[in-house]
C-alpha cells in the first residue's frame, strides 16, 4: 500500500468522522439532559440548510450567509424547545418523544407546501468545491475544512463543558437532573442551552452536508439523522465523548469497507452497517462508552 | 448569631412554615395534612418508620414534589407550588437522602454546583475556606472525581455542597444512613457544630433518639399523619405507641 493511499484514507475517515461527530453530538447533548432522543433534530439540519440557500440567494458575503444559517440553526432549535417540548416536559418520555416525530413531520411539510418539494440548489463559494493537493494526494478542500472547523468546535465545547458554571451545571443536570434543580440549577436554562447547542451543530452540519449534495430537499435530514443514530448505538447515548467516538468510528468502519469489499458488494456496505449496529444493540446497549448519566425522567 | 442564643425559643421568629400538606405520588396519598414549623436557629427531626414520609415532606419543602392542598410560607413567601431551583434561591438547601452527589463532576465542581445560583467570587473563596475547616477530606480530594470518594466522603460532599448556598434553611435527609459508627459520630458532631453557628436544620434520621437528643423539637410522623410534635423528652409520656417508632421494638405494650 502506497504512502498516499494512507494519507487518502485518514483524511477520508477523519472529515467524514468529523461531520458524522458533530450530528451525532448534536443529538446527545439533548438526550443527555432530557433523555429525549429527538427526531426533529434532522430537520434543524434541514431548515439551516434553506436558510443557507437563502442567504446564498441574497448578495451578501459568504461568510455571512454561513453565520446566519448556523445561528438559524440555533434559533430553531431554542424556538422548537419553547414552543413544543417545554408545554409536554411535565408528561412521560413517550409524549416528548411523539411530539419529536410531530415537530419532525411538521416542518417537512412546512418545507415542502412553502418552499418546494423539489431539490433546490444552493450556491456556495467556490473554496467549498475546490480540490487541494496535500502530501500527494487531491483532496476537496472542505474535507480539510471540516477537520479542522470540528476540532475547533470539540475544543470550544469541551471548554464550555468543563469550565464555564453554565457547563458544569449542564454536566451535573446529564446525571441527576433533579438534584442539579435542587442546588439552584435552572431547568429552563439547561434544557434551553442543550437545544441552542443542539441547533448550532446542526447549523455547522448543514454547511459541510450540503457542500457535498449541492442542493436542499425537504427531507435532507433524515440521513444525517440516521448517520447521528448510528454513531450514538455504537458510541453511547449517555455521554459527549461517546458521540465523538461513535461518528469517527463509524466513519472508520465504513472506509474500511469500501476498500476492503469487492466491488460486487460495494452496494452492501449500508446493509452491512445496520449489521454491526444490531450487533452492537444486542451485545453492547449502552454503547462503547458508558458515562454516568442516570435514566430518569425530566419533569 | 449571639443575640439569637440569648432569645428564648419562643421568641425566635418563625423561618418556614407548612400546615396542612397533602403530597402523593400519582394518586396515592404519602402525606394526609402535615403542618409544622421551624424557628430561626432551631434544630428540629422528624422521627418516623420507612415509608412514614419523611422524605416526602422534605422533597415538598425544597419545591420537587407540589402539595395538592396545603401551604408553605419561607421567611415571609408562599412557596407553594414554586420551583427547586426558586426555593433554592430563597434560601433553602436540601441534602437528599442517599447523598446524590455528582459523581462523573469533581469534587471541585460538586462544590461549585452548590453555589450556582448565588455565586458571588469572595463570598464563595471563603465559603470553601469554611468548608475545608469543617471537612478536610475535602480539601485532600479537591480536585478528584465525586465517584471516586468513599459512602462517608461523599456524604461530607453533599453536605458541603448543600452549605456552600450559605442556607438559611438546611435539610438533612438521614446523613448517617450506610456510615460507619466512626462517620456516623462525625455527622453528629457537625450537626451540632452547625447548630451552634446558628443554622437553622431540620433533620430526619435513621437513628431517632440520638436525633432527638440534639433537636430542640422533634415531630413524629406515621403514616404521613403528624402523630407528636413537641420536645423530645415530652413524647414518650405523651405518647403510648412512641417507643415503636424511637427504638424499633417490635410489639407495644
Ligand atoms: N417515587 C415514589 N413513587 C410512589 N410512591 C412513593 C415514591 N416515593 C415514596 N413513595 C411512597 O410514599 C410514602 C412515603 O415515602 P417516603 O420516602 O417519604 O418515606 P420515608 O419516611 O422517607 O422512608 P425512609 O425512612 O425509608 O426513607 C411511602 O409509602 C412510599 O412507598
Ligand atoms: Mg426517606
Amino acid at each position: 500500500m502506497s504512502l498516499s493511499i494512507v494519507i487518502e484514507f485518514i483524511i477520508n475517515v477523519l472529515s467524514m468522522g468529523s461531520l458524522y461527530a458533530l450530528i451525532a453530538l448534536g443529538l446527545v447533548i439533548v438526550y443527555g439532559i432530557c433523555k429525549l432522543i429527538n427526531f426533529a433534530y434532522g430537520e434543524y439540519i434541514t431548515a439551516a440548510a434553506y436558510l443557507l440557500v437563502f442567504c446564498a440567494g441574497l448578495s451578501l458575503p459568504w461568510w455571512v450567509a454561513f453565520v446566519l444559517a448556523i445561528l438559524g440553526g440555533a434559533l430553531i432549535g431554542f424556538l422548537s424547545e419553547l414552543i413544543a417540548y417545554r408545554p409536554f416536559r411535565g408528561r412521560s418520555l413517550d409524549a416528548l418523544l411523539v411530539t419529536s416525530f410531530g415537530i419532525s413531520i411538521i416542518l417537512q411539510r412546512v418545507f415542502q407546501v412553502f418552499i418546494s418539494p423539489r431539490p433546490k440548489a444552493v450556491n456556495l463559494p467556490a473554496f467549498m468545491s475546490a480540490t487541494i493537493s496535500l502530501f500527494g494526494i487531491t483532496t476537496p478542500l472542505r474535507n480539510i475544512i471540516v477537520i479542522i472547523t470540528t476540532a475547533v468546535l470539540l475544543l470550544v465545547l469541551l471548554y464550555i463543558m468543563q469550565k464555564t458554571p453554565l457547563g458544569i451545571a449542564m454536566r451535573a443536570a446529564a446525571e441527576n437532573f433533579t438534584t442539579a434543580r435542587l442546588m439552584g440549577v435552572n431547568a429552563n436554562l439547561v434544557i434551553s442551552t442543550a437545544f441552542i447547542i443542539s441547533g448550532f451543530l446542526a447549523g455547522f452540519v448543514c454547511l459541510f452536508w450540503v457542500a457535498r449534495t449541492g442542493s436542499v430537499e425537504p427531507t435532507l435530514g433524515a440521513s444525517p439523522l440516521l448517520i447521528g443514530f448510528i454513531a450514538v448505538v455504537v458510541g453511547g447515548m449517555n455521554s459527549l465523548p461517546g458521540a465523538v467516538v461513535g461518528g469517527y468510528l463509524y466513519a472508520l468502519v465504513a472506509n474500511v469497507l469500501s476498500l476492503a469489499l469487492p466491488t460486487s458488494l460495494l452496494s452492501y456496505r449500508d446493509a452491512i452497517m445496520f449489521v454491526i449496529v444490531i450487533c452492537f444493540l444486542v451485545l453492547k446497549p449502552e454503547g462503547l462508552i458508558r458515562g454516568n448519566y442516570q435514566e430518569e425522567r425530566v419533569g | 448569631m449571639s443575640e439569637l442564643k440569648t432569645t428564648s425559643q419562643e421568641e425566635r421568629e418563625v423561618i418556614l412554615s407548612a400546615s396542612d400538606l397533602h403530597v402523593g405520588y400519582g394518586s396515592v396519598l404519602a402525606l394526609h395534612g402535615v403542618s409544622l414549623e421551624i424557628k430561626k436557629g432551631e434544630l428540629v427531626s422528624i422521627c418516623g418508620i420507612n415509608g412514614s414520609g419523611k422524605t416526602t415532606i422534605m422533597r415538598t419543602l425544597a419545591g420537587v414534589l407540589k402539595p395538592k392542598s396545603g401551604k408553605i410560607t419561607f421567611k415571609g413567601t408562599d412557596i407553594t407550588g414554586k420551583k427547586p431551583e426558586q426555593v433554592h434561591k430563597l434560601g433553602v438547601a436540601l441534602v437528599p437522602q442517599g447523598r446524590e452527589i455528582f459523581p462523573s463532576l469533581t469534587v471541585a465542581e460538586n462544590l461549585r454546583i452548590g453555589a450556582f445560583g448565588c455565586y458571588k467570587p469572595a463570598q464563595y473563596q471563603k465559603d470553601l475556606e469554611t468548608m475545608f475547616e469543617l471537612f478536610p477530606i475535602l480539601k485532600e480530594r479537591y480536585n478528584q472525581g465525586g465517584g471516586l470518594l468513599s459512602g462517608g466522603e461523599q456524604q461530607m460532599l453533599a453536605i458541603a455542597r448543600g452549605l456552600m448556598s450559605n442556607p438559611d434553611l438546611l435539610m438533612l435527609d438521614e446523613p448517617s444512613l450506610g456510615l460507619s459508627p466512626n462517620r456516623v459520630d462525625q455527622i453528629f458532631e457537625l450537626i451540632e457544630e452547625l447548630k451552634s453557628r446558628g443554622m437553622t436544620i431540620l433533620l430526619v434520621e435513621q437513628n431517632a433518639e440520638r436525633a432527638a437528643s440534639i433537636s430542640d423539637r422533634v415531630y413524629l410522623l406515621s403514616n404521613g399523619r403528624v402523630e407528636f410534635s413537641g420536645k423530645a423528652e415530652d413524647m414518650a409520656s405523651a405518647i403510648d405507641v412512641a417507643s415503636l417508632y424511637m427504638g424499633g421494638k417490635e410489639e407495644v405494650k
